[in-house]
Order: C-alpha cells, then sequence, then structure tokens
C-alpha cells in the first residue's frame, strides 16, 4: 500500500522500508525546538531525569520569543534558566533578544528548519515547517526533554486527509482566508491525530508565506501537522537558506486518505473567525456591524514580510479610527529591518499604529496589547478561546492582515476591497 | 491503581488556555501555578477540588497550546483522572508522559453528571458512577502506552530502557 508524504519522512526517520497508519515508530529527529515559556520545564526535566548531554547541539533550537523582552522579573528567570541551558550545553541555535524572532516565523527564515526534515518542538504551533515539505508537530516539554538527550521522538503514524487545491486566491485574500475556511468546515477536532496533506495545482499560486500560515494553523483544527508538496517555490526558498540539504519526499500516487477535500481557491472569501473558537467562521462582509477596540497584526501566523506588505498597503498614507489601538508586530529582527528599511514603519507610525519588536506577547495574553472586559480585537494570530488576549469578556476575531488592517482603518469588521 | 472522587463536568473543546491561561506562565513552578487551574471557566474548581477527584469532559479536551502546564496544574491539583470523549493529540501525549491518568469514554462522559461520586480502575479501564450505579469501560491504552504509563512517564521509562541495553 502506498504512503502519504508524511508517512513516507516518518518511515525514513524510523529506518524502515514503509509505514501503516496507526504504527508505533521511533524516529530520529532533525531538530528539537523549545521557546522560554516550554524550555524552562523541559529543562527542569532533563535535569530531574540525570541527562548530562544533549544528543547533538547542533540540532536543538531555543528561541526566546513568547515574553521577552522579558515582561517582568518571572519571565526573565525563564528567559535565565533558558539561557544558562543553552550556554552550557553550546546550543548552536540559540536566538536572545537582538537575534530571536518568533520561532515559528525566524526558524524557516534563517535555515534552521528543511525539506525532509523530522522536527519536534515544544510549542503547538511547531507544525508550521510542514510548509517547506518536513514532519513537524507540536510537543510538551518532556518530549522536548526527551529528544534534547535522546534525539529520537515516539510517534503514532497519522493517517491523513487530503486537500486537493485548484484555482488562484482573489487578491484580497490569503492563506490565512484559506487556512480559517478549512477549520470552519473540518471543526476544531476536525483533523484530530491526523496530517492535513495539502495538494493540486494550486500550490503552485500560493506562496511560502502563505503556505507557513495555513500549516501554522493545522493544530487548530486538531492535526498532527500540516504539509505541503516540495516545489519551485520551495526550493527558491530554501536555496541559500537550509543549513542542510533539503530532502524531498513525494505521497505514492496509491497512497491512502481517509478523506479527500476539494478546494477552490477562487472561491475563498475573507473569512472571520468569531469568538470563541477557531472553527466559528463567518464572511468577514457579514460582520460589519462589529466594533471593535484593537487590531494586531503580527504573530507566528502572519507576521512574517507578505503580512507586513498587505497591512502597508491598506494603511499606507490613512490614519486608523479614532479610539482604536493598532498594534503591529514583525515577527523576526530581519523582517522589522525590512519595514524600516522600505519606509513602512514610518507609514504605520503615521497611520496612527504602534510597532513592537518580535514578541508572541499579545497573542497569548502575556503582554503588549492585553484586552479589558466587553473589548473587542481583530487579530491576525491563531487563537480566540475565552480570554486567550486578556479577560475572560474579552472578544478575539481572528482574520488575515487585510481584514485586520481594513478594520483598522473603519473601526469596525471590515472586508477589504482593492481600491480602483 | 484506581482513583475515587467527586466529578466535575466540563464542555467540548476544553482549551489548554482556561486549563492555566499564559498570564501566569511565567513561571514553571507546578504548585504555583496550579492555584489558577481552570480560574477561567470554573472560579471555584480549585477551591472546591480535592486528591482523587476526577474531571468529565467532552471532546477534544486540552485543544490549543502545547504548555505542558496544563496536564501538570490538573495533577498538581489532585485530580485521579480526566475522563472524555476525546482528547487533543499534544495533551494526550503529555498527560502520558507526565503521568496524569486519562481514559477516553464517550458513554461516561456523557452520562456522568457533575458531583457524581465516580471511582476508575486504571488496571481494566472501568469508570463506575456510585451515585447511579452505573459502570462504563474505557478504551484501553495500546501496550507501548501503558508500559509509559507504568514506569511513571516518560523520562522514567527512557531511563529505565537505558538501563536494560
Amino acid at each position: 500500500m502506498g504512503m502519504t508524504m508524511t508517512q513516507k519522512i516518518l518511515a525514513s526517520h524510523a529506518g524502515l522500508d514503509s509505514v501503516v497508519a496507526g504504527q508505533l515508530i521511533s524516529a530520529k529527529l532533525d531538530i528539537v525546538l523549545g521557546n522560554d515559556i516550554t524550555t524552562p520545564v523541559a529543562v527542569n526535566e532533563f535535569k530531574k531525569a540525570g541527562f548530562n548531554s544533549v544528543f547533538d547541539k547542533d540540532k536543538i533550537a531555543i528561541v526566546l520569543d513568547h515574553f521577552v523582552p522579558n515582561k517582568d522579573i518571572k519571565a526573565a528567570e525563564q528567559s535565565k534558566t533558558c539561557r544558562d541551558f543553552a550556554c552550557s550545553h553550546c546550543v548552536s541555535h540559540f536566538y536572545d533578544v537582538g537575534k530571536m524572532g518568533i520561532e515559528h516565523a525566524l526558524l524557516p527564515e534563517q535555515g534552521v528548519v528543511t525539506a525532509g526534515d523530522c522536527i519536534i518542538g515544544a510549542d503547538s504551533h511547531t507544525c508550521t515547517y510542514g510548509a517547506l515539505g518536513a514532519f513537524s508537530t507540536g510537543v510538551g516539554s518532556t518530549d522536548m526533554a526527551a529528544g534534547m538527550a535522546t534525539g529520537t521522538a515516539w510517534f503514532k503514524v497519522p493517517s491523513a486527509i487530503k486537500f486537493n487545491l485548484s484555482g488562484k486566491l482573489p487578491s484580497n485574500c490569503s492563506g490565512k482566508d484559506v487556512i480559517l475556511t478549512v477549520i470552519g468546515m473540518i471543526g476544531v477536532d476536525g483533523a484530530l491525530y491526523k496530517s492535513m496533506e495539502f495538494t493540486g495545482e494550486g500550490v503552485r499560486d500560493l506562496s511560502m508565506d502563505d503556505r507557513l500560515c495555513i500549516c501554522n494553523m493545522a493544530i487548530e483544527a486538531g492535526a498532527k501537522n500540516g504539509i505541503f508538496p516540495v516545489d519551485e517555490i520551495t526550493l527558491k526558498y530554501l536555496e541559500g537558506r537550509s543549513e542542510r540539504k533539503p530532502a524531498v519526499f513525494e505521497a505514492d500516487a496509491d497512497a491512502e486518505y481517509e478523506r479527500v477535500i476539494d478546494i477552490d481557491l477562487s472561491k475563498i472569501t475573507p473569512t472571520v473567525a468569531c469568538p470563541h473558537l477557531p472553527e466559528n467562521t463567518r464572511a468577514a462582509s457579514e460582520l460589519h456591524g462589529v466594533k471593535i477596540d484593537q487590531v494586531v497584526i503580527g504573530s507566528c501566523t502572519n507576521g512574517r514580510l507578505e503580512d507586513m506588505e498587505a497591512a502597508y498597503k491598506i494603511l499606507n498614507g490613512k490614519r486608523v479610527a479614532d479610539g482604536i489601538r493598532v498594534i503591529i508586530i514583525p515577527a523576526t529582527m530581519q523582517i522589522l529591518r525590512e519595514c524600516v528599511e522600505r519606509g513602512w514603519y514610518t507609514a504605520f507610525i503615521d497611520a496612527g499604529a504602534v510597532v513592537s519588536t518580535p514578541t508572541c506577547g499579545p497573542c497569548l495574553g502575556g503582554y503588549m496589547g492585553i484586552l479589558a472586559s466587553g473589548e473587542k480585537c481583530v487579530a491576525t494570530t491563531n487563537r480566540n478561546f475565552v480570554g486567550r488576549m486578556g479577560h475572560v469578556d474579552s472578544e478575539v476575531y481572528l482574520a488575515s492582515p487585510h481584514t485586520a488592517a481594513a478594520s483598522a482603518l473603519t473601526g469596525y469588521i471590515t472586508e477589504y476591497k482593492e481600491e480602483k | 491503581m484506581n482513583t475515587q472522587g467527586k466529578s466535575f463536568k466540563y464542555p467540548d473543546n476544553v482549551d489548554t488556555d482556561v486549563i492555566i491561561p499564559a498570564r501566569y506562565l511565567n513561571t514553571p513552578n507546578a504548585s504555583e501555578l496550579a492555584l489558577h487551574c481552570m480560574e477561567d471557566i470554573d472560579a471555584d474548581f480549585v477551591k472546591n477540588v480535592k486528591a482523587g477527584d476526577v474531571m468529565v469532559a467532552g471532546w477534544n479536551f486540552g485543544c490549543g497550546s502545547s504548555r505542558e502546564h496544563a496536564p501538570l496544574v490538573i495533577k498538581t491539583c489532585g485530580v485521579g483522572c480526566v475522563i472524555a470523549k476525546s482528547f487533543a493529540r499534544i495533551f494526550y501525549r503529555n498527560a502520558i508522559n507526565i503521568g496524569l491518568p486519562i481514559l477516553e469514554c464517550e458513554q461516561a462522559a456523557k452520562e456522568i453528571s457533575a458531583g457524581d461520586e465516580v471511582t476508575v480502575d486504571f488496571d481494566t479501564g472501568v469508570i463506575t458512577d456510585i451515585t447511579t450505579q452505573k459502570s462504563y469501560k474505557a478504551q484501553p491504552f495500546p501496550d507501548f502506552i501503558q508500559n509509559i504509563i507504568k514506569k511513571g512517564g516518560l523520562l522514567n521509562s527512557l531511563k529505565e530502557g537505558k538501563a536494560n541495553d
């Protein structure tokens, strides 16, 4: 029986000719990732278990991104725990303030992850790297500790849902509208324990930033991983970036899928996930009456250069609506630098927005844009759970950078329409 | 091995942000974190929970963030077992890795009411609602996972595996 793309990567990393869905395997890891929230717990477990060395200092990535620059004394202590551990084990990919970015934007940008990799990360959005044609999944801190010590992890080989993409996205839509539409269709546990394999001729018109965004939110449908085939766009992205040689895996023609879902990208419309689940999707055009207090453009989902560009194109030369706080967070230092060089940073300030250095901050209600009771926010982030961005009575509406920027100008949820 | 206690009932899609809000994640200290377990959807949980009590929930329990702090605070609060219709995969993995007993049983999750006295026998997977006198059989874990649980979590099982090499 044929294998899916995910199954092929897993088989290769388990040293097996083939695997089947449901099989329990032990796979070799190319990268083990942690951040400033999950690494301290992993370090604690690592030490408690009596490990005193890491399996490969070049295959561990520790990124301080959630609460940095340190939001308070406790956060500073957690960063210090990470820093001390990274230093004592000579971890090559340690990213501190000044070098750091939001992990899932940073690792692909810096070439730390590549096609064909098998990656675990103690962060649920580790599934992002599937965009590069890697198997990549989120785990907890104990798995991170075990991965750092042994270089392996156990997996149950997932079955898969195939998303057959055709057509081309309308110009006011992006990868975010695609993944929100998909989650709205299948629900927050619609792909539980499974792979989401995106394929079809529609893939070739999706940029790498779109693909990264789509795979990023696979976890929001409960999936183990999301994955795209490796094509010219992938190889061009990896060229001159990737530290290791990319390995290209393809799904077998006779691979078995639990379900095949056809998606015509040309039919996608600007989509918003209403509180308090990412599956509560509505067309942005149906939500024009919703008055908002804040807009956040950033995060591991939508803090990349194309997201900044979309925001710039809409905000440039305009002013955000009175009473709306607009917070823009480029996801990495390189993206921030690009925003400065291209004059976008100034345009954001002139429009009345604030621009922050990279941080996950507001997405998870950490800092840099916490909501008060009753407040509503349109965010390009990934979760709109109860209390996710602040008070339990606040509301988060998930949307694309286009929709978020257009809403910033009106003060209401607004579908972006290109000016004639 | 078993647990007995009162049931705390929760809906579908309980996410790890409500189990332990990220605003408290500036410390890895489990007992400090446990003071805030479930507070955004059940402010009295921490006050009322006693050792051995069980959580009973719907589909996709523990969805969202991979934070291991979530099963950790539930365990630290003394919860003896979480019974749900289904678990989100990272939560499932984390619970096993840290030794928090969890069981998938749709019928039990549907029928057990809040406040019922419940016993769970982990060896047989039998859940008994003492209040209603009804018993349920949960899905057993695969042997591989049972082994991790028996060894007291992933790292202990790895250590033991190393010693046997």
